[in-house]
């Protein structure tokens, strides 16, 4: 299974020591024991309520029936209505997602290379730089947000000092932007891109990039052909793991964007919750998932079968 | 908010998964060792322009910390949007907000409900998944990868969807059944690579000195899973206390922090949201650096 595999990619070994570190004696028993309480617990909270949202999403309303009431049936067309009215929103949340994970990429890959090849060795500013890494995982994401909001807000400081140097117009503004919400998606997933590739860098033997020295690479060089390819792997979770949270968010496209910058998430959201049109929200969200699944697994096949560069 | 490789890297940063045992290559020779046969001063710039970019990014992920930070300090009144100068009150009286401090005591209860809860069942998957062959063993890697792989809106709407259908009322019990679901395939990722990187020969000297399976297991194997155990417990944790869509579509009327401050985000937050999110930074921070200093202390004791 490709997929499962690229998330085991270089996990100590995840992926590839398993054959010599089980050993094959045990009964099997144990190992259904093992699993029976997880797997259940995911069968119940997890299978079940997604077919509960695959067969909500082909109710009708009860006719005559107040807001909010739906009767079984099995109306396909509750996707093509939801489509044709969200398919803007949907495509963006796609392209903002896209864009985010390419930045997150561009900032993200300099960090993980710093922190893992040119900090090797100093074991005391690889932790402090990885420290920072995660550091935002412990304030709250929502309070970063806001903090970034106020912070592109018209009248803050940073926003005049940027139309004072020019770079934006006088009656310019950066909050309630789509530049605004995909930078911050961008700020909100880059742990999730920096330490993916961290971890496959710091794995990388330096015996490799001396043989490229040796091989008369110079520095560019050694790292198109040895460096990149290696930690290809790494780029391949970091890019998933930012762009699937970052497609179906809704908090930045609520907090720093406007009416015209919603994403799918937030439709999702105001149809569940202000319109309590489930049908629609329930076909929306099956819409994401599959779309995504379809995604992940086209780009981990690609991955997988031949170099992205 | 999915993982495989971040989970894996967060519990390695944290530090508690100690890094040396996992990694066989000979890192430690580092820079020195190396020859340098590019010519010098070719690359210098190349050399530069890295460690700056690097630097710039590493600024861009602080600001807004260092923004809420500094706000937590702010003698703001109701709402926390303008500088109106330096007050230690916020500190001195974090409850001063009731409602803040309600939703940080409901985020640590389901916080520690979901990590115990979810770090047991997923670490008995992740044994079984690395140490035994299986049928179906494909399938319930899978099933572990797929609630990673799904936005959490769908994990939201879908939970939402079931709960009505059974007409459970959304509250304190669905938040928290909700966390343990999102937490556990994080925490079956992380334990597996720790359970991946164990020696086999261990398991098996203990049963050449006479030891029972079980006895070989709860003495060897068990204390040496111990830290990789911790760092999905941590992990699991903080996915739990900072996870706001799941939680916004079950949770009814039921506050959480994060919660808290997205909806009176429009009103204004009270600074006392501030000094809560600065002291989870300044106890996490506290905590990563004490276990680097133990684990380096303890390389320094091993070469």
């Amino acid at each position: 299974m490709s997929i499962v595999s690229a998330l085991g990619h270089g996990q100590g070994g995840g992926g590839t020591s398993p054959a010599v570190a089980a050993p094959r004696r045990r009964a099997r028993g144990g190992a259904y024991l093992l699993l029976a309480p997880g797997i259940a617990y995911l069968g119940l909270f997890f299978v079940i309520p997604v077919v509960a949202l695959l067969v909500t999403s082909l109710y009708v309303p009860v006719p005559g029936g107040e807001v909010g009431q739906f009767a079984p049936a099995f109306e396909w067309r509750n996707y093509t209505a939801a489509l044709a009215t969200y398919w803007p929103q949907l495509v963006r949340s796609f392209a903002y997602a896209f864009v985010a994970t390419v930045a997150a990429l561009a900032i993200g890959y300099p960090m993980a290379y710093v922190i893992a090849v040119r900090a090797r060795g100093r074991p005391f500013l690889q932790g402090l730089l990885l420290v920072l890494v995660i550091a935002p995982f412990f304030t709250s994401f929502i309070l970063r947000t806001i903090a970034w909001k106020q912070i592109l807000a018209d009248e803050s400081f940073v926003v005049s000092a940027i139309r004072a140097v020019g770079l934006l117009p006088p009656d310019g503004r950066l909050t309630a932007t789509g530049f605004a919400v995909v930078a911050g998606l961008t700020y909100n997933f880059l742990p999730f891109m920096t330490l993916p590739i961290y971890a496959n860098l710091e794995r990388l033997d330096p015996r490799m990039l001396e043989a490229g020295a040796d091989l008369y690479a110079d520095g560019p060089t050694t790292f198109r052909r040895v460096t990149l390819p290696l930690s290809l792997p790494g780029v391949v979770s970091g890019t998933l793991l930012t762009f699937i949270p970052a497609s179906g968010d809704f908090v930045n496209s609520v907090l720093l964007g406007n009416t015209s910058t919603t994403m799918i998430g937030q439709v999702v959201d105001s149809r569940f919750f202000k319109v309590s049109d489930y049908p629609t929200a329930a076909a929306l969200s099956v819409v994401l998932m599959v779309a995504i699944l379809v995604l992940v697994i086209a780009y981990v096949r690609r991955a997988g079968t031949e170099e992205l560069l | 908010m999915s993982g495989g490789q971040g989970a894996g890297a967060l519990a390695a940063a944290v530090g508690v998964a100690d890094r040396t045992d996992r990694t066989a290559a000979p890192a430690p020779l580092g820079d020195r060792g190396r020859p340098r046969r590019r010519s010098p001063g070719r690359w210098r710039l190349g050399d530069a322009v890295v460690p700056v970019f690097a630097a710039l990014a590493f600024l861009y992920l602080l600001v807004p910390i260092a923004y809420t930070v500094a706000f937590s300090f702010n003698d703001a009144g109701r709402t926390n949007l303008v500088w109106r100068g330096f007050t230690l009150e916020n500190w001195a009286n974090p409850c001063g907000a009731p409602a803040v401090c309600e939703a940080f005591v409901n985020s640590l209860q389901v916080g520690a409900i979901a990590t115990v809860a979810s770090t047991v069942l997923g670490t008995l998957v992740a044994l079984a998944l690395v140490r035994y062959r299986f049928r179906g063993r494909t399938l319930a890697n899978l099933l572990i990868f797929l609630p990673m792989s799904t936005p959490e809106v769908v994990l939201g709407a879908a939970l939402l969807a079931q709960f009505l259908s059974l007409r459970i009322n959304p509250g304190f019990g669905t938040v928290v059944v909700s966390h343990i679901m999102f937490c556990i395939s994080f925490v079956v990722v992380t334990v597996k690579a720790r359970v991946a990187s164990l020696d086999p020969r261990l398991e098996e000297a203990a049963a050449d000195l006479y030891a029972s399976s079980w006895q070989a297991f709860w003495r060897v194997t068990f204390p040496l899973l111990v830290p990789g155990i911790l760092a999905a417990a941590l992990l699991a944790f903080s996915l739990s206390f900072d996870d706001f869509i799941i939680t916004n579509f079950n949770s009814g009327s039921f506050t959480t922090f994060p919660k808290f401050v997205y909806v009176s985000a429009t009103r204004g937050i009270p600074a006392q949201a501030n000094v809560i999110g600065s002291a989870m930074f300044g106890l996490a921070l506290a905590l990563v650096v004490a276990v680097q200093v133990v684990s380096a202390a303890r390389r320094r004791r091993r070469t």
